[in-house]
């Protein structure tokens, strides 16, 4: 049973909170159809948003589906996250001007004329994210880890992420790739947000339970229509949401997962994965912690102005570890362990918790359908088989 | 003064060696002293003895003519010079010449060689011993062939 | 240690960013061999002191071309910031064609540094491969510095050839003292060359120092590290006493862009300097 209080509020009322923050300056971004699939872009109301899509996920499989309702969030994970706004693909980190034989940093914001690339310095542009699902809210928390908890931080991100709104939205669905359950990332929101909405859809009514997560959430909540969830509504969300977890396409048994990745660094599986991973960085590209960046160093024709460029890199590409004359991991084998490795074992030492947020954008998006639980399980049942083994090895030479 | 059988006792080459054959050993040792640029073996000669080092610096070295002398590897205090007296054809390969005064006890190698045949055992113990010393060169041989150094170009 | 610094410059003069580098006149520049130079440095505002520990590095940018990691090679005790590096690379390529006058971007300190603290009361045994004296030399200053603290200080240096020898007149001067320890290798010879051939690990096993306290700092081509922290470990030093300096890829230094990964550690923030007890087990694996 439900235990926090929760209000029912009518689709009418999620426009009024969109527009509430408009009105206050915030720029609203949320999933919306975009070709064939769905992106995040800019909402002036709720008709942006993918109104009665589904979508049907599978390794190297994504298609939206019509649905003779007018959901609004009735669909999982685009290939787009949230860290394109607070981490953005590509960032001005400064400008030079040649002065004489030296140079001059132009700090200033000062982007070449007519360029749209975010400098570092810009004033922050204030988000509010509408349709944050579970599994992105972790990913966030890991990326505030990231980015806000070493000796050096990226204070773009910390700035921009300060200020941003989060409306979650708890998963009532899960797709085929889903596997959150597993990482214990969803599908429900448990925190870390401003307002949380649970869209129920029955026979004969659709409204949204609104979970409140902070005072300027209650107060937003203020200036629309609401009132307090019957208890048989609050249970309905309730019993959706754990449909979602039931209905999980994948899961990733996560006991023992650092040390298993660890030991197994030359597990035959990696030749297999190998064979079949194109290194074409897709997955690194849609997953929602990764963080890799390069530095581009650009020069006008002039020689004269000179900028240096923060992007989004991959661990796959082949320079990635580039090291006078060659790369440390040159084979598709060493990135592609250096990357699994990276998300669900490293990422602990590093940062505390797992990298990965079962999101499943990573199998949907490889174009040869690459399942990172599939990949994860058979080098987990060789390692349990070997314990297995010489634990009996053991207890029968005791004995002998 | 240093008697030679307590200066082989207490190297680490024939440490654990059985005193009798610590004692043959001593019967095969002479004190020796090579000046600078002296050659102690050149390439192709017959080996008949082998160098415990005492003191000084010893180069290794190949002849090339379009290169000159080269120097392959050196030896200092301590180390053993010369291992083809126990291995068939017992020649030289290389050159060897101290660089600076080189003072080392000379082991009659030729004598030694003839009683490892009558006695297996102290082969044995002369051969476990040079198998380790070889096995250190070529290790460090291997490191410099790799060129750890250079850059790929 | 710098602390965190906000981005939200508002003119040149208040650059604090740690993505943003300080600006340094090259002051002097230095051939060193055939590919390898040394630069001095002094920052131009005048306002911004560089302080740093041995085994520290500073991302170094060339207006318009990129930014590379070089460890500092100079004297902490010295107001001038002095890198020495090889030309292998576009950016290196480019540096070494400054001259006096010209200027560069400099970034740091980063990175953990050599354990000199900790080797007070002991002997330290500096073993550098190559290039990696440079990395190194900041500690043997800073050993001698206060040689009293120490106990026998020994230099195993080893390079390729006697043309790759860096820092010749130094080395000569601490050859001279009586009070440290030189032993100078290389691994080929021509014939004008009377000192040792053979690689640096050869002078371990005989250097005159007592493993049980012992500090070892080693520095070189990774295989070279490995093989000299084997050697080390054969003679009796403590694997938690053996200290290396890492390489990897790096992009920005402060542990945010994910390029110096070595298994689960960051080269720029949990290296380059690391205990071998710690990473023993990742040196021997391929493509970690």
């Amino acid at each position: 049973m439900p235990t926090t209080t929760l209000y029912r509020i009518e689709r009418g009322a999620i426009d009024g909170i969109i527009s509430s923050l408009r009105q206050q300056h915030y720029t609203v971004v949320g999933p919306t159809i975009r070709g064939a699939s769905i992106e995040l872009d800019e909402l002036l109301s709720t008709s942006d948003l993918p109104v009665g899509w589904t979508n049907e996920q599978a390794p190297a499989r994504y298609r939206l589906i019509k649905l003779p309702v007018e959901s609004l969030f009735a669909y999982t994970v685009s290939p787009h996250s949230w860290k394109r706004y607070l981490f953005p693909p590509i960032l001005r980190l400064y400008s030079a001007r040649r002065n004489g034989r030296g140079f001059d940093l132009i700090n200033s914001g000062e982007g070449a004329p007519g360029s749209s690339i975010p400098d570092a310095a810009d004033a922050v542009r204030p988000y509010a994210f509408l349709g944050v699902r579970s599994c992105d809210l972790h990913a966030l928390f890991m990326q505030d880890k990231v980015f806000g908890s070493g000796t050096y931080q990226d204070h773009y991100y910390q700035r921009t992420r300060e200020q941003t709104w989060i409306i979650a939205v708890n998963c009532t669905l899960a797709s085929g790739t889903c596997f959150c359950a597993s990482m214990k990332t969803g599908p429900k929101a448990s925190s870390g947000f401003d307002l949380a909405l649970t869209e129920v859809i029955t026979e004969h009514e659709h409204y949204f339970l609104v979970e409140i997560g902070s005072d300027r959430g209650r107060i937003l909540l203020e200036e629309v229509d609401h009132r307090p969830a019957e208890s048989a509504e609050a249970t309905k969300g309730e019993e959706l949401i754990e449909n979602a977890s039931q209905q999980m396409g994948r899961s990733l048994d996560t006991e023992n997962i650092r040390e298993i990745l660890y030991q197994s660094a030359d597990h035959p599986r990696w030749d297999v994965v190998a064979a079949r991973c194109l290194t074409c960085a897709n997955c690194t590209m849609v997953c929602p912690t990764c963080f890799c960046t390069t530095m581009e160093d650009v020069i006008d024709l002039s020689g004269a102005r000179a900028e240096r460029l923060r992007k989004w890199d991959s661990c796959f590409t082949m320079d990635f570890s580039y090291i006078h004359g060659g790369s440390v991991r040159s084979s598709p084998r060493a990135r592609y362990r250096h990357w699994l490795t990276h998300k669900l074992a490293s990422w602990i030492d590093q940062f505390g918790t797992s990298g990965c947020v079962g999101c499943g954008r990573c199998i949907t998006w490889c174009p040869v359908g690459i399942d990172i639980t599939e990949e994860y399980r058979a080098i987990r049942e060789t390692y349990v088989t070997n314990t297995a083994t010489s634990s009996t090895k053991e207890a029968n030479d005791g004995n002998a | 003064m240093e008697t030679l059988e307590r200066i082989l006792a207490e190297h680490q080459f024939f440490k654990d060696l059985a005193e009798p054959y610590l004692q043959l050993a001593t019967g095969c040792a002479s004190n020796i002293r090579f000046e600078p640029d002296q050659f102690i073996f050149r390439e192709g000669e017959e080996a008949d003895q082998f160098y415990l080092i005492r003191q000084g610096r010893v180069a290794l070295q190949i002849f090339a003519p379009d290169r000159g002398a080269i120097t392959i590897e050196t030896l200092t205090e301590g180390d053993i010079l010369g291992w083809s007296w126990l291995i068939p054809p017992y020649n030289w390969h290389f050159d060897a010449r101290a660089l600076e005064v080189t003072r080392a006890i000379a082991l009659d190698g030729k004598c030694l060689r003839r009683k490892c045949e009558e006695d297996h055992n102290l082969g044995y113990e002369l051969l476990k011993r040079f198998a380790h010393i070889i096995e250190q060169r070529l290790e460090s041989t291997r490191l410099q062939i790799l060129d750890i150094y250079g850059v790929r170009s | 240690m710098a602390s965190a610094v906000d981005l939200h410059v508002k003119s040149p003069d208040d650059i604090v960013s740690s993505m943003s580098p300080h600006l340094y006149g090259i002051q002097r520049v230095r051939k060193e061999t055939e590919d390898t130079f040394t630069l001095e440095l002094q920052e131009k505002s005048g306002r911004h002191k560089l302080s740093f520990a041995p085994g520290q590095f500073n991302m170094v940018y060339v207006f318009g071309v990129g930014e590379v990691p070089i460890s500092i090679s100079g004297d902490p005790a010295s107001p001038v910031l002095v890198h020495t590096t090889r030309a292998v690379g576009t950016v290196t390529r480019v540096m070494s064609k400054l001259r006096r006058g010209d200027m560069l971007g400099i970034r740091g300190p980063f990175g953990t540094a050599w354990p000199v603290a900790e080797a007070r009361g002991h002997d330290v045994v500096i073993v550098a491969g190559g290039i990696g004296l440079a990395p190194l030399r900041p500690s043997l200053y800073e050993v001698l510095s206060h040689r009293e603290d120490f106990g026998k200080v020994v230099l195993l240096y080893g390079t390729r050839t006697p043309s790759d020898i860096l820092f010749r007149e130094e080395l000569e001067q601490w050859r001279a003292r009586f009070d440290l320890e030189v032993h100078v290798t290389v691994d080929r010879a021509d014939s004008g060359w009377r000192g040792n051939v053979g690689v640096v690990t050869t002078l371990i096993h005989k250097a005159p120092f007592d493993p049980q306290r012992t500090v070892a700092m080693v520095c070189g081509p990774e295989v070279m590290m490995r093989f000299a922290a084997l050697e080390l470990v054969k003679r009796g030093v403590s694997a938690g006493a053996i200290s290396l300096s890492m390489e990897r890829n790096m992009k920005c230094g402060i542990g945010l862009c994910g390029h110096c990964q070595f298994g689960p550690f960051f080269v720029c923030k949990d290296g380059p300097v690391f205990r071998y007890s710690r990473i023993k087990d990742l040196l021997t694996k391929w493509e970690i």
